[in-house]
């Protein structure tokens, strides 16, 4: 440890953090805007609301056969249902973080610097294989 | 040596765990599954909701002055009190504690106390085997999960009660692969104005720790906080600061690819995700403010408390002596 000194982080650092500051407001604007939206009645739900206590105890599977609720990407063609809506916001919060790591991949690169520009590289594909379903699928 | 040595035996734990999970897939375990299914309780739809608003609300402002990741008391509390299968309680766990890291990782940067240098090697074997992680969690029976989480809860109390911090831990010598990393920094520690600047060690070890890490974060959708911070700092020598930023960075990546495996399975139901997200960080801005103000001790003592009892309701849940 040594008397104070400036300490200023790497332009890599602080591009992630304004990106993912970005997107987190992005996602949780969205998530909050949206479930008023669907808990007001404001966007009719798939299942409706009063159906929930009857469903929200059974394992996922049961929960979709009783519903036909969507799984996979299924629920982007549904988006004008209340509860189907509400994924947009939790998928902006799930994915935010591949922009932000996507963005590093360039500066990164400029500054000689593969190795981040390889591990930024190989995280976003490790979140984007986990969104794309290929590995276990949808129900 | 006796903190790389309580680490090892943390990893040792974990494979343990790995083993008694597939001894314990049973026939009878699959017959307890659909037997412990969570009552109909008769309430009205929007009863629950907003209760677990509350309750989430509560665990936000005690997370902070406990040192407790809210992801961590989320799954045990709510999967042990509410009406909510499993499979969902996992699904919004894995989200709240999401939201929560995403939210503090921008701050935590900027001041150099999460370190992306450091995160992201840890970040990118936790995230695929988180992915593997929510994929089996989803698949084991609902009691053999149940009981897995039980020992896992008791565990963190455990290394809540035990574990050591060691706020700048003494790095004589970083390792080859931690060099070849780039894993070393520096920051301005708050308290005392000065200059850190810090480097790790023991980064091969860490990396086999974090993959198993990866493995229960995607399973049981706690954040893993309160295992990522002693693997950090009391084993591959960041400072604690560091240590608990990172973390935070790390969960932020790989509770991101768990999440989207319980998306792809229907396994959130937003009317359950989103009071939960929503209540946590409104709770935790509070908890924040009323740090100086709580008495931090008495907190933690009441979250190790609450912590022991979900822990072992889930344990004789899962083992179908608690209905």
């Amino acid at each position: 440890m040594t008397p104070s000194a400036p300490a200023s982080q790497s332009a890599e650092q602080l591009l992630y953090a304004r990106w993912l500051e970005w997107g987190t407001r992005l996602g949780l604007v969205a998530l909050v805007a949206l479930f008023a939206l669907y808990a007001s009645g404001g966007l009719t739900p798939q299942v409706p609301l009063d159906q929930l206590p009857k469903l929200w105890n059974q394992p996922v599977a049961e929960y979709l056969r009783a519903t036909g609720a969507p799984s996979g990407w299924s629920w982007l063609q549904r988006l004008h249902q209340g509860d189907v809506a509400n994924l947009l916001g939790i998928a902006i919060m799930a994915g935010c973080s591949v922009p932000c790591l996507l963005a590093l991949i360039p500066l990164a690169l400029r500054r000689g610097d593969r190795l981040l520009a390889a591990l930024c590289l190989a995280e976003a594909a490790v979140v984007v294989l986990a969104a794309s379903g290929l590995i276990g699928g949808a129900h | 040596m006796r903190q790389a040595a309580r680490c090892q035996a943390l990893g040792a734990a974990l494979s343990l765990l790995f083993l008694l999970l597939m001894l314990h897939s049973l026939p009878a375990a699959a017959q307890a599954s659909a037997a412990s299914l969570p009552p109909d309780t008769g309430m009205p739809w929007w009863f629950w909701p907003l209760a677990l608003f509350c309750t989430c609300f509560l665990m936000g402002i005690v997370a902070v002055p406990a040192g407790i990741g809210g992801g961590t008391l989320f799954v045990p509390i709510v999967g042990g009190f509410f009406p909510f299968h499993l499979d969902f309680v996992r699904g919004a766990g894995l989200l709240v504690a999401l939201a929560s890291a995403l939210a503090a990782a921008p701050m935590l940067l900027r001041g150099g106390l999460g370190s992306l240098r450091l995160a992201l090697p840890l970040a990118v074997l936790a995230s695929t085997s988180s992915i593997f992680g929510a994929l089996l969690g989803l698949a084991l029976p609902v009691s053999l999960v149940q009981t897995a989480l039980g020992v896992i809860v008791l565990g963190i109390v455990a290394l809540m009660l035990v574990a050591k911090k060691s706020e700048f831990p003494v790095v004589q010598q970083p390792d080859a692969l931690g060099t070849a990393l780039a894993m070393h920094g520096v920051f301005i520690d708050g308290a005392t104005g000065k200059r850190v600047d810090w480097q790790v060690h023991r980064t091969p070890l860490g990396l086999v720790i974090f993959l198993g890490i990866g493995v229960l974060a995607g399973m049981f959708g706690i954040g893993a906080g309160w295992a990522n911070v002693p693997a950090l700092n009391l084993l591959m020598g960041a400072p604690l600061k560091v240590a608990a930023g990172t973390s935070g960075l790390v969960l932020s990546l790989v509770d991101s690819a768990a999440a989207w495996v319980y998306i792809n399975k229907g396994a959130v139901l937003p009317m359950i995700a989103v009071p939960s997200v929503v209540g946590m960080m409104l709770g935790a801005k509070i908890g924040a403010r009323l740090l100086n103000v709580l008495k931090a001790s008495v907190v933690r003592k009441l979250v190790i408390g609450v912590l022991l009892f979900a822990g072992a309701r889930a344990l004789l849940k899962g083992l179908g002596l608690w209905m």
